[in-house]
């Protein structure tokens, strides 16, 4: 089958391997129909991710049609139109039994790696790094599926794929990130970054009962999207965050701050600098500079939630703002097959059609341009979907 | 490494030489050193790891020419000179805990080994004055020496071996089912290779003995006999081998359960000989092969075969490269 593959810095390829295979006793395989590149995907792109081999297949978005159980699996049959959640996860252990899906004890077999770096190993997750697992990923024509029964969401037809593949992980990561924000009536929402994530978290905060959100980024087509999905916009090339910030919000700050940046922040001035010039030395692995601005921007007692991805041990976060002002942070990996059930009905509902963020169609033999388009943001590019 | 027995001494902070015994939770005797700080020699040593860091970083050419080195290898020099340095600021900031000392030693012998190689690759050049660099490699091989037993002996200090050569561990892991059903998949040791990565086998002979086909390195098996000497069903099991062993081993494994229904705590606590005595710890410790964490691994299967029925695996799944899995990563999933 074709795959696309990381083969180094900004260097991914589409190629023939061998079709995959059922290895444990609850793996499905799945054909995949349409996947798609996701803004962490920028990431293991760009280097920053460790542990990333040449040959790692990519990708962690994908849904498609059922053509092979292991003899384990007993919710799914060969023909049943799924949805694969991002993280996997077994079903039977503590955290799964609590919804804590993308915690799960039993699936990173590289748990002893995470350990060293994290004090304990979060669940693996498709094609991201062997740190979480070294799991083949989905920007594939097949994938093989572990524990299917509980990461491979059946779906009806009726929906295109548009529709539903965000389930997979985009709506549920903007989702949990607005739900951790425990909104109240009357919030005014800050969401740091307009990508796909930061555009689900928009709208999510606005279906959980927001009354204002407001949207930062610096691409006016990116701005234009949070503003049709009803947040009010800073651009932070032509103003100051923290200074818009008060000034909307009667010098109080946000009730909450959602950064849906991570680790590749963008910034101006000599802290930027100072942050750029320590990761190109290894000295630090991520660029925390939208957790510092939501530390500071936040209102006192109000909530930090943390969708985007960190990696490492960071520089100069603000523990004494976040001490002195009561904060509370939420983070996490998304406990994506939590969320399946309800946002599926809310799809189906009508209170939102997640194929809005598409602004990018590609056959999956056209990755690498896509990488690269996503990347340099140009063709006022947001999401890209990709067909096998 | 989860330690919570009451009773346990370390003996870790003590200061100067002088003799402890003490019992830890098993019984086990455990001895301090007697006589011979080698806390004292880490010191020495990283003293002297600062001076020569200096010596190398503030003159390179001299200190080529000493040691009979031929050509300008001044950025090279200078380059193993930070290493040293790190490696002395290292031993002298982390006295405490031992444990990070230890490391600090062992990040000297990495040094060495690394000279000990460049110095090789002098001699082998022709380009060199050879009597030097001869000279040069007996002074670093016997640095070497004291190294190595200096970060055994603080090794031993810190808990993971004994006085006699023996590898320690203790482990503990939480797994989500009833200790009755995990007392009784471990009670049937042929259940046992199914989650210990490094069994081959284990065969029941009766009652109370059995015989087990460990895997060692370069494709060789090592082989022993054990007898139960104890067993509180749903509670412990406990084993030792019988003489004429190719590993001497005892351990036990306990079953307790976890507060709050949250299923059953899983501790084991082994001792055995490593093959190669302390030195072979050591390279094993160096190349990966850590028995703290091989055991730790241990239980994470065991816990997977509990709670799901069987260990998830990558191996034999597509990439765009020869092999399905990383040789330096997925080292739990390659058999």
């Amino acid at each position: 089958m074709k795959a696309n593959c990381w083969y180094g810095k900004q260097d991914v390829r589409v190629v023939d391997v061998p079709d995959p295979k059922i290895l444990n006793k609850s793996d499905a395989i799945v054909k995949i129909t349409t996947t798609a590149i996701c803004g962490s995907d920028l990431h293991l792109y760009n280097g920053f991710i460790p542990t990333m081999e040449k040959g790692d297949i990519l990708g962690h978005e994908f849904m498609g049609e059922v053509v092979e159980v292991g003899s384990e699996v007993k919710k799914l049959k060969v023909g049943d139109r799924v949805v694969v959640a991002f993280p996997i996860s077994c079903g039977a252990c503590f955290f799964c039994q609590r919804e804590m899906f993308s915690l799960c004890e039993n699936s990173n077999p590289n748990a002893w790696m995470a350990e060293k770096l994290f004090g304990h190993s979060p669940a693996g997750i498709f094609g991201y790094s062997h740190l979480t697992g070294g799991f083949a990923g989905g920007q594939a024509e097949f994938a093989r599926v572990p524990f299917a029964d509980v990461g491979a969401f059946k779906i009806e037809n009726g929906l295109a794929d548009e529709q539903v593949l965000f389930l997979s992980d985009i709506f549920p990561t903007g989702y949990m990130a607005a739900e951790n924000c425990d909104i109240k009536p009357g919030d005014t929402m800050a969401v740091w970054g307009c990508g796909p994530v930061g555009q689900f978290a928009v709208r999510s905060a606005f279906l959980l009962g927001a009354e204002r959100v407001i949207a930062i980024d610096r691409f006016p087509e990116r701005l234009r999207m949070a503003e049709e999905g009803g947040a009010e916009t800073i651009n932070y090339e032509e103003a100051g965050v923290y200074d818009t910030l008060m000034e909307m919000t009667g010098g109080r700050g946000p009730d909450s701050c959602i950064d849906a940046v991570g680790l590749e922040a963008h910034a101006h001035g000599p802290l930027y600098l100072y942050d750029r010039v320590k990761q190109a030395m290894m000295l630090e692995l991520d660029r925390p500079i939208v957790l510092r601005q939501a530390i500071l921007a936040c209102r006192n007692g109000g909530t930090v939630s943390i969708p985007g991805v960190y990696g490492g041990f960071d520089d100069k976060i603000p523990v004494g703002a976040l001490m002195n002002k009561a904060l509370m942070i939420r983070t996490g990996q998304t406990h994506v097959q939590h969320y399946f059930r309800p946002l599926l009905d809310r799809i189906k509902n009508g209170e939102i059609d997640p194929s809005f963020v598409v602004t990018h169609r590609m056959r999956l033999d056209e990755a690498p341009k896509g990488y690269d388009l996503f990347l340099n943001k140009h063709d006022d590019c947001i999401k890209i979907v990709l067909k096998p | 490494m989860v330690k919570t027995q009451s009773g346990e001494s370390h003996g870790r902070m003590a200061k100067g030489p002088q003799f402890r015994i003490s019992r830890d939770g098993d019984g086990w005797r455990r001895r301090g050193i007697k006589g011979l700080n080698e806390e004292k020699i880490a010191l020495g040593l990283g003293w002297f790891s600062i001076g020569l860091g200096l010596a190398e970083i503030a003159a390179p050419r001299g200190l080529t020419k000493l040691i009979g080195v031929r050509g300008d290898h001044s950025g090279l020099l200078r380059t193993l000179g930070m290493r040293e340095i790190a490696s002395g600021i290292g031993i002298l900031a982390g006295r405490r805990p031992a444990g990070l000392l230890q490391g600090w030693m062992w990040s000297r012998v990495g040094g060495d080994a690394m000279d000990l190689a460049l110095l090789g690759a002098a001699l082998k050049s022709g380009r060199s004055s050879q009597g030097r660099v001869v000279a040069a490699t007996a002074a670093v091989a016997g640095v070497t020496a004291l190294d190595l037993i200096c970060s055994l002996k603080l090794g031993r200090r810190d808990g993971a071996t004994t006085r006699r050569g023996a590898i320690r561990v203790t482990q503990a892991v939480t797994i989500n089912r009833s200790p009755e059903e995990l007392y009784r998949f471990w009670r049937d040791f042929q259940n046992l290779p199914r989650f210990m990565k490094h069994l081959k086998s284990v065969q029941v002979t009766d009652d109370r003995h059995s015989h087990w086909v460990a895997k060692a390195p370069a494709g060789r098996t090592v082989e022993w006999d054990a007898e139960i000497t104890e067993d509180r069903p749903n509670e412990l099991i406990a084993w030792r081998s019988l003489e004429g062993s190719d590993v001497e081993n005892m351990g036990s494994v306990r079953f307790e359960r976890a507060p709050g229904g949250r299923g059953t705590v899983v501790k084991v606590h082994m001792r055995y000989n490593p093959p190669a005595g302390l030195i072979g710890a050591g390279v094993a410790k160096l190349l990966g092969e850590d028995p703290e964490w091989q055991i730790k691994d241990d239980l994470r299967r065991f816990k997977q075969v509990m709670e799901t029925g069987e260990i998830i695996t990558t191996e034999g799944q597509p990439a765009g490269r020869a092999s399905s899995t990383s040789w330096r990563y997925d080292r739990a999933v390659r058999s």
